[in-house]
Order: structure tokens, then sequence, then C-alpha cells
């Protein structure tokens, strides 16, 4: 695992894996779209308006998890100090925006039919918009801060400090009263939904974590080559500069 | 009392600015680094303090007499930055009385802050606002502080910037005396410092 | 060490008090944003006495996270902070006495200006010390919350606005409670204190992950 820390091998590594998870992702997208639309059942109140739930909920799932994983390269970032993991988290940030925005939306067009409104404050709702706002700090914060390393860290302290809402958003809707409805997968007790049901959403998050894998290594890789490329024209300034420090400069 | 560096490795801005630089220094030993600006010598001593982490190697301070035996370098060293620490809107005694408070102990108490100042001629600017002071009386303001509260390694960043000849000469006899009372000096600068006994450190590569 | 903490607050608070600039602007800055409420929403009195406290929340929390960014910005420009990661006493704890010092020079007038704002919205006097006694007791968390957005920007020199983005998201359950508790103080049915005790818990956690976070960030942001 550690050899992988040597960007120079985590590329080739990539260039290697891209094919597979790419087809991977497009099976099984294939496989779970096949699922929603061919055996999952139509509710019986709400008619077909259901199956957002299977964009909905594996996005939020995602949301969640890249915000896990963004903990994790953190981690990585502060106490090992892992080059890596500095790429890890920058190109983590815009997806997890990303599901998170997917959430929101499906999430809405969801809650239009059913609850009769596009919006509401309750925990769950307002606590995944924080965690988004989050995410845009994030990217924001990666933006302003122009020294890689610095950014890396400042952005580490704040992910572990944001870390506390992911047991609030999951348990949102167990400590409060909200309109959104209480866990049916992830509880105690275990799934409470229809095997018909079930499967296709499992299918669905399965294609949504490898289509976050596939744009993640995609990312790390295109800040690996970027970082490069400044490198690269830092050193052609140097020699340019200051001839006499040409070996200095070279290192 | 002994400092030893071993095989340090810096980076700063992502570069890799110090290379497996290792020194040792023997109590009342002054280590002089020079080098052309760029080179480290300030990102060395930072690092030393301990206020930069170390990409790789190690740099320890023997025990020394009245701190805990685990007080880290950064306790038991005097750190002098290019900027003074001086706050404008206090006074010089004020400014004075508070690194002595943040920077001694119960066990080793301060100097009077008319001692310190008498020594480095600032005894009429006691009760004067740091911030009408020249660069020169800052920076004997922040070479006052060094004599606050006794640590026993100084890691000085050019001090002598900004002092008239008379003020280097102070800040000579302050070295003197530091380093004949057993304690360790690393200073960086890019003129000729004449502090002794000192040895040599070179960065930067080039003649 | 005592003696080293009590220096620092004294030299926060004299500081302060002789630059002035800090806590005035923030009042100042407090007031105009309780003044153009009306402007903005029309001058109701029974509508501006109902989101009166809201209003009032907002405004100091805004008013506290922009003015906390020159935190340990004026101490890492003079090599103050330097100095200070040198001393035998805790980065956190002195990061804590920091944030003490500047919520009393710039929070606490906040605090005691409030009930006077407030009856520029047309809250009624039992709002008014139900309000006050929220920013009370919610206001030092605001403070330990933006510590860490100072010193995430410690090396930035316009973060001002990236802070209030960064840190304002945390500051939001603060915000809901320490509203809650505004009501719940002044309500027709007396108080219930539950908000009370849930914004007092805030504060606590406030006051510890924001040392620790802030410390961390400082050690770790130096260059």
């Amino acid at each position: 695992m550690l050899v992988y820390a040597n960007p120079a091998n985590f590329l080739r590594l990539v260039e290697r894996l891209l094919p597979a998870v790419t087809l991977l992702t497009l099976v099984l997208f294939g496989l779970g779209l096949g699922l929603v639309f061919f055996v999952a059942p139509a509710d019986y109140q709400q008619g077909d308006t259901v199956r957002i739930m299977f964009i909905h909920v594996p996005a939020a799932w995602m949301a969640l998890f890249i915000y896990g994983v963004m903990a994790v390269a953190a981690l990585g970032t502060l106490v090992w100090r892992h080059p890596l993991a500095d790429a890890a988290q920058k190109a983590a940030a815009p997806l997890g925006a990303g599901f998170t925005l997917i959430c929101l939306a499906t999430g809405s067009l969801w809650g239009k039919p059913m609850w009769g409104t596009w919006w509401v404050w309750d925990a769950r709702l307002t606590s995944v918009f924080v965690l988004f706002l989050i995410y845009l700090g994030l990217i924001a914060l990666w933006q302003t801060i122009e020294e890689f390393g610095l950014a890396a860290r400042a952005a580490a302290i704040l992910t572990l400090v944001g870390v506390v809402n992911l047991p609030i958003i999951k348990f949102s809707v167990d400590w409060w009263n909200t309109l959104h409805q209480p866990a049916s997968v992830f509880r105690l007790g275990g799934p409470m939904i229809d095997a018909s049901m079930l499967w296709p959403l499992l299918v669905m998050a399965f294609a949504f974590t490898s289509l976050f894998i596939t744009l993640h290594i995609m990312a790390i890789r295109n800040e690996i080559l970027r970082r490069r490329l400044r490198r690269l024209s830092l050193r052609v300034a140097n020699q340019a500069e200051l001839p006499s420090f040409g070996k200095a400069a070279a290192q | 009392m002994r400092l030893r560096a071993e095989g340090l490795s810096i980076d700063r801005g992502g570069r890799r600015v110090i290379r497996a630089t290792s020194f040792a220094l023997e109590a009342g030993e002054a280590l002089l680094v020079t080098g052309p600006n760029g080179a480290g010598k300030s990102t060395l001593l930072r690092a030393i303090a301990g206020l930069l982490p170390l990409a790789a190697g190690s740099v320890h301070l023997a025990p020394s007499a009245g701190f805990d035996r685990d007080a880290s370098l950064s306790e038991r060293s005097h750190y002098l930055g290019h900027a003074d620490a001086a706050k404008a809107a206090l006074s010089v005694r004020e400014n004075l009385e508070f690194w002595a408070a943040l920077l001694g102990s119960r066990n080793r108490p301060a100097h009077s802050v008319e001692e310190a100042l008498t020594r480095l001629d600032l005894s009429r600017l006691i009760d004067v606002s740091a911030g009408l002071l020249s660069a020169g009386q800052r920076r004997r303001v922040a070479l006052a502080r060094l004599l606050m509260t006794k640590r026993p390694l100084w890691l000085l960043d050019e001090p002598q910037n900004a002092l008239d000849s008379r003020a280097l000469d102070c800040l000579l006899d302050m070295a003197k005396e530091h380093l004949a009372g057993g304690g360790i000096i690393v200073a960086a600068t890019h003129t000729p410092l004449p502090i002794e006994p000192g040895r040599a450190l070179r960065l930067g590569g080039g003649p | 060490m005592r003696s080293a903490l009590a220096a620092l607050f004294v030299r926060e608070v004299k500081i302060a008090g002789r630059i002035g600039g800090g806590a005035t602007v923030g009042l100042v800055f407090f007031l105009i944003l309780v003044t153009i409420v009306p402007f903005g929403i029309g001058p109701e009195r029974q509508l501006l006495a109902r989101i009166g406290p809201s209003i009032l929340w907002i405004a100091a929390l805004l008013a506290t996270l922009l003015g906390l960014d020159r935190l340990f910005q004026a101490d890492d420009e003079d090599g103050s902070l330097d100095l200070l990661m040198t001393s035998e006493v805790p980065l956190e704890i002195l990061v804590a006495v920091k944030c003490c010092a500047h919520w009393i020079m710039t929070g606490l007038p906040l605090v005691l200006a409030s009930p006077f704002f407030g009856a520029l919205l047309a809250i009624e006097p039992p709002g008014l010390a139900g309000v006050g006694l929220s920013l009370l007791i919610g206001t030092p968390a605001l403070t330990f919350l933006g510590a860490i957005g100072a010193a995430l920007l410690v090396s930035l020199r316009r973060g001002g606005l990236l802070m209030a983005v960064l840190i304002l998201p945390f500051t939001i359950p603060v915000l809901i409670f320490g509203v809650a508790t505004a009501s719940d103080l002044s309500g027709p049915e007396g108080p219930g204190f539950q908000p009370l005790m849930v914004l007092a818990a805030l504060t606590l956690i406030a006051a510890v992950t924001g040392t620790f976070a802030a410390a961390a960030a400082l050690r770790v942001l130096l260059r």
C-alpha cells in the first residue's frame, strides 16, 4: 500500500485501473437502472415517482461516504503527511458537493409530490444542507490558499471539525420529529424494505460508489499532473533568473 | 549540555530547502549559519525552534538545569526572528514584562526590566510606546527579551539587523556572556558576525 | 503558569482597549445590521417584535465572526505567535485565554447593547431580557468557533469573508438554539429552560473544540 504513496507509482496504478472501474461503473448503472425500472414495483400511493428514491438515497449515502473518505485523507495529511492524501482530499470535495446537491435536488423533486413542499427546515434536511455548505467552504478554501501543502492542512483540520455533522445527519431522523422518514435500511434489526426494492437500491448504491471511485482516481491523477506541471514551470523560471544558482535550483 | 542535529531535512513551500544537515555543539559554543538569501538559514532556525516540522532527521538538546526533564527544545530556546514581537500599543516595559511572564517560569525568575534596558541603553525609553521606536530601538527591545529570562539555547536570525555599531558591540557582549555561562548560540547571518568561539555552517551551495 | 495566563489576558485587554476600533466597530456594525431590518421589511411593530430576537442573533453572529479575523493575524505579523509557541504554557490554553479576552472586549459589549438595540425592534422588556441572556450564554460559542476560522486563515491577509463562509455552517446550531432560548425565556407559558441547557452545552462544546482545533491549526499552518 505504501508503495503507492509515490505519485509516479500511483499514476501507473491509475492507468491500469481506470478502464476497469469505468467499465464496472457502466455495467452497474446498466444493471441498476434496469432493476429500478423493470423490477422495483411502483408505489401504491406515489406511482412511478417513487423511483426517484433510487437516485436520491444512494446520492445521500455517497454524500456521507465521501465526507468519510475526505476525513480519512485529512488524517493522512495531518498525521502521516502522506503526499497523496492532500490530492485525495482536494479531489473529493467537489465530488462530495456534487452528490450532496443531487441528493438535495432529487429530494426536493420527490418531496413536492409526496409532502406538498419543495423544502422544509427539519433536522435531516437542515443538517444535510449544512453538509453541503461545509463542502462548499472546503472548495473555497482550496481555491483561496495558493500554497498546496498549506491548503491541504487547513482543509484537513476543517474537515475533521466537521465530522461531527455526520452522526447528526444519520441520527437526526431518530432524535427529532422530522418530516423526512426514519431510517429504513441502516438500522438495528436490519432493513425493513422489501427485497424487490432493496436489491435495486443496493445495486444503485454500488453503481454510485463505483462512479465515485472512477471520478476520484481520475481527479487525483489530474491533481498530481497539475502539480507536476507547476513544479516544472517553477524550475524553468528559477533557472532563467539565477544562472549562477542553477545547480542549487535544479535540486 | 549539548545540541545535536542529525540528518536534518526540511521542506518549505514544497521544496526541500535543507538536505541531510548535521552538526553538534557543546556548551559555550556558537554556530554561525551563512549563505545567500533563500538558502534556508531562517528555515533551519525555525525548525530547530520547533516552529516548522522536520521532513527527516532529528535535533536534541541534552537536559539542562532549571528545566523539567521533558521540557521540549522550544521551551528551552530563545528564538529571535526577523520580527521584533513588540506590540505598538504597549510600552517597552509592558512588552518586556509580558514576555518575561510568558517565557519564564516559577523556578527561573525573570531579571528586572530596568537591568535589561540599562544593558541595551534603552532606559530612557522604558515607558515609551513601542510603536514610536525606531527600527534599531525595537531590535534592541527584542534583544532585551533574551535577558529577561534564562534559556540555554539562543536561536538568532540576523540579530544584527538595524543595529548601529554600539548596539552591535552590546549584542556581541551579550553573546559572549551567554556562551561563557554555558549557553549555546545558533545564529544565521549573511554578513560576518564575530561571535567567538564560532563554527561556521554554510548553506546553499555556491562558492 | 498562572502569571503567564494573567499576563496574556491583561495584554490582550490592554491592546484591545488602546487600539480601540475593534469593539466600537463591532458595536456599530451590530447597530447598523439591526437598523437596516426595519428598512428592509417595513416598520410594522408586531412583525418586528416577532422576528426581533432572530435579527439580534443574526446580527451578533455576523458582527462576531467578521471581527475575529485579526485574532491571530496581529500576533503572526509581528512574530509574537512564534514566541507564544515557545512558552511552557500549552498553546491550547493560550488560545483559550485569547478567546476569553476577545469575547470580553468585543462580544460582551454586544450582549450589553442588545437590550437597547432590541428596543429598536419593538421587543418588549421580557423579550429583551430573554434575548440578552441567550446572547450572554451563546456568544462565547461564536467566539470559540470563529477562532477556528481565524487560525485556519492566519496567514491569509484577506480572509474575512472566507472565514465567515467556513465557520457559519458550524454556528447554525448555536443560532437555532440561541433564538429558541430567547423565545423560551420570554414565552407566555414561562421558561422551560430546555433550549437554554442545550445552548449552554453548545457553548461548552465549542469552547473545547474551538481551542483544540485552533491550536492544532496554528501549529500545522505555521511556516
